[in-house]
């Protein structure tokens, strides 16, 4: 059953206001949602006060200095800073994005940061991404052949491989998954639109021999057609994709093997 | 504690091999509406606040019986496929199904009743 309030353990609490730094004319507050999975305390949301002056101007800029020169407890993934790796994934006031390629400056206000919803916490920012990296696991992320292996390699028109645009750049950072409420109510048994966008990846790529398969595996009542259409997970997006697109056509190809 | 494994979690029962009947089922159902409404509510709305008499006579002919009777069918048909996804989406386990089964009722009952009205009416 849909779960309407948050369990007590769960309730986030006001947390602590670190002291604004000396000498500073250009400050901006972040607020955190912090948790400590050995403290056994409620999550809680810290203030912290950032010299805008002395920072570079993306979130995740703001979330290094932070970790440096206030308090090194702060926990979150970070990688590349170019929006490529995907590890930044995190809610920033109210939008699933990378922290590294959205800027301080986008933000009117405080600026609030919380992990990225409806996944259980691992600690601080960061959330649990096992099931949702099983999940893209499961629709076969690779090359499916039958036919013997050419000498060269597997050729493709330049028409087919245009089809794989808007599709391959998908970086997994979860952001889209994790704003579907599909994904929230039925995440255990939903694909999610990561995982659908994957899957309609291969499916397209002339290359790949097992698209009966791989519409066989996705002909569910909750693997793809929990899908509404809601269209999150393309507002959300941060490398600009449009995953609902892709759930739409693999939807079609079903239907065209029907009727 | 269960130790299955993330895949096996992932995986789970499998395809259920269907799914894209139902998805059909509510587009054709949809566009069957968005025709059917219109008419209906073009036909039994002058009707409203007419005499007993007026209004059997009205549905004494075919046409205004035919659009009453396809638009409560098909109401009733896109009502059940569409709240089963509303139920599945919202409520798990036991009580899931016994929702559904309950709601494919009242469906099937609501589609009977207004035929065998619409059928007084007409016949």
């Amino acid at each position: 059953m849909v779960q309407l309030t948050l369990p007590k353990n769960s309730r986030v609490q006001t947390g602590i206001t670190w002291p604004k730094p000396a000498g500073a004319n250009n400050l901006r507050k972040f607020s955190i949602y912090r948790w400590n999975p050995d403290d056994g305390k409620n999550p809680q949301v810290d203030n912290y006060w950032v010299d805008i002056d002395t920072c570079g101007p993306m979130i995740l800029d703001a979330l290094i200095k932070i970790k440096n020169e206030i308090d090194p407890t702060l926990t979150f993934r970070r990688s590349c800073r170019e929006g490529i790796c995907g590890s930044c994934a995190m809610n920033i006031d109210g939008i699933n994005t990378l922290a590294c390629i959205y800027g301080i400056d986008d933000v009117k206000g405080d600026v609030k940061i919380y992990p990225l919803p409806h996944m259980s916490v691992i600690k601080d920012l960061i959330p649990d991404l096992t099931h949702f990296y099983a999940q893209h696991a499961s629709i076969m992320p690779w090359l499916e052949t039958r036919t013997n292996r050419p000498a060269k390699e597997w050729r493709q028109s330049v028409d087919d491989r245009s089809k794989l645009d808007g599709l391959y750049e998908c970086v997994m950072c979860a952001c889209c998954s994790t704003s579907c409420p599909s994904y929230w109510w039925n995440g255990d048994r939903y694909l999610g639109p990561a995982a659908l966008l994957h899957a309609y990846r291969w499916i397209i790529d002339s290359r790949d021999e097992a698209t009966g398969e791989r519409l066989d595996d996705l002909e569910d009542p909750f693997k793809l057609y929990r899908c509404h259409t809601i269209m999150n997970c393309a507002k959300t997006c941060p490398k600009g994709l449009n995953p609902a697109k892709a759930i739409a056509n693999i939807k079609k190809m079903m239907l065209e093997r029907t009727i | 504690m269960r130790y299955l494994t993330d895949r096996k979690r992932a995986i789970g029962a499998g395809s259920a091999k269907t799914g894209t009947a139902h998805f059909w089922a509510m587009k054709v159902s949809s566009v069957g509406l968005l025709i059917l409404i219109p008419l209906f509510l073009f036909t039994f709305g002058p009707r409203l606040g007419e005499p007993h008499d007026v209004v059997l006579a009205y549905f004494e002919r075919p046409f205004p019986a035919i659009v009453a009777a396809l638009t409560i069918t098909v109401s009733f048909l896109h009502f059940k496929d569409g709240v089963q996804v509303l139920i599945e989406d919202y409520v798990h386990g036991r009580v899931q199904k016994l929702l559904i089964v309950g709601m494919i009722c009242v469906s099937y009952g609501a589609i009977a009743t207004g035929l065998f009205a619409i059928a007084r009416l007409a016949l």
